[in-house]
C-alpha cells in the first residue's frame, strides 16, 4: 500500500497540471492497481489514476482498450478483482452514459426524464437546460429528439445532481464535428463555473485536446499519461494510434487557435489562450510520464 | 337494479383493472408481457399443490408464483438464455407439472375450465376483500417504489450509477406481479389475466405524455373493458371473461382512432408550440 501511494505522489509531481492542483485539491477518486477480468480475459491490469476537483482528465484508447470498463468500475457497475478504488466521502457522481436507448413504449418528456435524477422543480430544470443550451426541449418526448440533443439532455441530467465529479462516456460520439467542439467547450465551461472534476472518455485525442488537463492513454493498462502534447509525442501513443494520429492532433491544435464567426471568417482568439497550460510556449521540455502502472 | 352477483362481478373486475393498470404499464415497459401469462400458467401447479396438501388454493397459487419468480431471477443471472426462453420453460414446465400432479390427487374434482377462464360471476365477498385488500397493499408498495422502478426501467445502469438498488427493486416488483396474478386469477382466469395487464396499458400508450398519465389511463381503460364486457355479456348472454377481453380489444382499437385528434388538440391548442431559440 505504501509503495503504491508513494508512486502516486511521485507521478503527480511530474505532471505540471497536477502539481498546480496538488496545492489545494484533494482526490475525488483514486484508483490503485486496479485489475478487472471478464471470465478469463484480463481487461484491465495495474491501473492507477486519481482525479481532483476542477480537473479534466481524459481517458483515450483504441476500441477494446477497457475505457468503459474502467469508468464502470469507478461507478460501481463492474466488479474488480484486484486493487482499490477510493472515493471521497459523500462524493456525488454525475454520469453520462455513452448512449441511451429509451424504448418508444415509455412516454417520457425531457422534463419528466430530468426530474428522475433529482427532486427538482420547473425552475431548476429550465436553468439546467439553458446551461447546456437546449431550453426549447423541455416538453419534447425524449425519443423524438436528435442524438446531439439527447447528449445535452443527458448532460443536464448529470448536472442536476450537483455532482463533484462528472463522468462522461464518449460525450461527443453521436454528434458532428461542430457539435463535438461545442460539447468540449461546454465541458470546459462547466469545470470553470462549477469547479467539478471531469473524467471524459474518448476514442481519440483530437477532441479532448482542446479542453483537458491530463490525458491517460489506456490499452489494458495505462500506456502513458500527462499533458496532451506530451502524450501525443509519446512513443507508446504513436505505437498505439500510428503516426497519423499524432500528426492530426498537431493539426487540430493548430486549427484551434482561431475561431470562426457566423459567416465562416477566421477570428483570432483573444489573450486568454496564453494563460492556459496547454498553450504555453514550449521553452521547457515536457518529460513524458512513464506508464504509471508498471 | 342488478343482481348481487352482477354487482360483485363489477366490483371485482374493477378492482383487478385498477391494480392491473400501473402494473401492466411496467410489464409493457420492461418487455415482460409474457410474465403474467407464464405465472398464470404456472399457477395451476399451485392449485394442484393446494388440493394435494389440503391448504387454501390461493395460498398454493401465491407460493408457486413466488417460487417461479425466484427461479426466473436466479436463471436470469446467467446470460446465455434470454428471458423469454426462460419464461416459456418455466411456464410450460409448471403447467404440465400441475396437470400431472392433479391427476395424482384422488377424489379431487377440479374444474379446470374455471381456472383457465375464470368465473367472474362467482366472485363472493371474501374474494372482494382479497382483491381490494391485497390490491391496495400492492398499489401502495408500487407507489413507494415508483421512482427507482421507473429509473431502472428507463436505464438500468444509469439508475445503478445514481444509487438505485436495482436488484432489490426488481425482486420486489416481480413478487408484486406474482401476487397480483394469484389474486386476479380467480376473477378473470389464467388465460385472461395477461390480457388485462397488457391490453389496457397498450391502449393508454398513445394518449399519454408521461409514465404517470399512462398508468392512470391504463387503469381507466381496464375499468372500461370490465364494465363494457360485463354489460355486454349480460346483454348478449356471452361468457363473461372472454367478453371482458373483447371489450379491452375494442378499447384498444378506439384508442388508436382517437389518439390522432387528441394529440393534435394537445399540440396546437393547449401547449404553445416549442419555438426554437433564435438569437437575434
Amino acid at each position: 500500500m505504501n509503495a503504491l501511494s508513494d508512486k502516486k505522489f511521485s507521478t503527480e509531481v511530474t505532471t505540471d497540471v497536477a502539481a498546480d492542483l496538488a496545492s489545494g485539491a484533494k482526490a475525488l477518486v483514486s484508483v490503485d492497481g486496479l485489475g478487472v477480468r471478464y471470465g478469463r480475459r484480463q481487461v484491465l491490469s495495474g491501473v492507477n489514476l486519481s482525479i481532483s476537483g476542477g480537473e479534466i482528465v481524459s481517458l483515450i484508447g483504441p476500441n477494446g482498450a477497457g475505457k468503459s470498463t474502467l469508468i464502470r468500475a469507478i461507478l460501481g457497475l463492474t466488479a474488480h478483482q484486484d486493487g482499490h478504488i477510493k472515493k471521497a466521502a459523500g462524493l456525488v457522481i454525475g454520469y453520462m452514459p455513452q448512449r441511451l436507448m429509451i424504448d418508444a413504449v415509455l412516454p417520457l418528456t425531457v422534463q419528466r426524464f430530468l426530474r428522475m435524477a433529482a427532486k427538482v422543480g420547473r425552475r431548476e430544470i429550465n436553468t439546467v437546460l439553458e446551461e447546456v443550451g437546449v431550453p426549447h426541449l423541455r416538453g419534447a418526448q425524449v425519443q423524438e429528439i436528435s442524438g446531439g440533443e439527447l447528449q445535452r439532455v443527458l448532460m443536464a441530467r448529470a448536472l442536476l445532481r450537483n455532482p463533484d465529479l462528472l463522468v462522461l462516456d464518449e460525450p461527443a460520439q453521436q454528434v458532428d464535428f461542430q457539435g463535438q467542439i461545442d460539447m468540449f467547450d461546454l465541458i470546459e465551461r462547466l469545470r470553470r463555473e462549477r469547479g467539478c472534476g471531469v473524467l471524459v472518455v474518448s476514442h481519440d485525442l483530437h477532441m479532448v485536446m482542446s479542453a483537458t488537463d491530463r490525458v491517460l492513454c489506456l490499452n489494458g493498462h495505462i500506456c502513458c499519461s500527462g499533458a496532451p502534447e506530451a502524450v501525443s509525442a509519446h512513443p507508446e501513443y504513436v505505437a498505439l494510434f500510428g503516426p497519423r494520429a499524432a500528426e492530426s492532433v498537431a493539426l487540430y491544435h493548430h486549427h484551434h487557435r482561431h475561431a470562426h464567426d457566423l459567416a465562416g471568417e477566421v477570428l483570432p482568439i483573444g489573450g486568454s489562450l496564453e494563460a492556459e497550460p496547454r498553450a504555453h510556449p514550449h521553452a521547457h521540455p515536457h518529460s513524458p510520464k512513464p506508464p504509471s502502472g508498471t | 337494479m342488478f343482481d348481487d352477483f352482477f354487482l360483485r362481478a363489477l366490483l371485482g373486475g374493477i378492482g383487478v383493472a385498477l391494480l392491473a393498470g400501473p402494473l401492466g404499464c411496467f410489464v409493457v415497459w420492461r418487455r415482460m408481457a409474457y410474465l403474467g401469462d407464464s405465472l398464470a400458467h404456472g399457477a395451476l401447479l399451485g392449485v394442484a399443490l393446494g388440493l394435494a396438501l389440503g391448504i387454501d388454493l390461493t395460498l398454493g397459487i401465491v407460493a408457486v408464483c413466488v417460487a417461479l419468480v425466484a427461479m426466473l431471477l436466479l436463471l436470469q443471472r446467467q446470460r446465455r438464455l434470454a428471458g423469454d426462453t426462460l419464461l416459456v420453460i418455466l411456464a410450460h414446465g409448471a403447467l404440465s407439472l400441475g396437470l400431472v400432479a392433479v391427476s395424482f390427487v384422488h377424489g379431487a374434482r377440479l374444474d379446470l375450465m374455471a381456472y383457465l377462464f375464470g368465473d367472474i360471476l362467482a366472485v363472493n365477498r371474501i374474494d372482494l376483500i382479497w382483491i381490494y385488500g391485497g390490491g391496495l397493499l400492492i398499489l401502495i408498495v408500487i407507489a413507494f417504489l415508483w421512482r427507482p422502478l421507473l429509473a431502472i426501467t428507463v436505464h438500468e445502469e444509469l439508475a445503478r450509477a445514481e444509487g438505485a438498488r436495482v436488484t432489490l427493486v426488481s425482486i420486489i416488483f416481480m413478487l408484486l406481479i406474482a401476487l397480483s396474478v394469484a389474486l386476479a386469477m380467480k376473477i378473470v382466469g389464467v388465460l385472461l389475466i395477461a390480457s388485462l395487464l397488457v391490453i389496457p396499458a397498450a391502449a393508454a400508450r398513445r394518449l399519454a405524455q408521461t409514465p404517470e398519465q399512462m398508468a392512470a389511463l391504463a387503469s381507466l381503460a381496464g375499468c372500461l373493458a370490465v364494465v363494457g364486457g360485463l354489460f355486454g355479456s349480460l346483454e348478449w348472454d356471452t361468457p363473461s371473461g372472454p367478453s371482458i377481453v373483447v371489450a379491452a380489444l375494442v378499447v384498444f382499437l378506439l384508442s388508436l382512432v382517437i389518439a390522432g385528434p387528441v394529440l393534435f388538440v394537445r399540440r396546437h391548442l393547449i401547449q404553445a408550440p416549442h419555438a426554437p431559440i433564435g438569437k437575434p
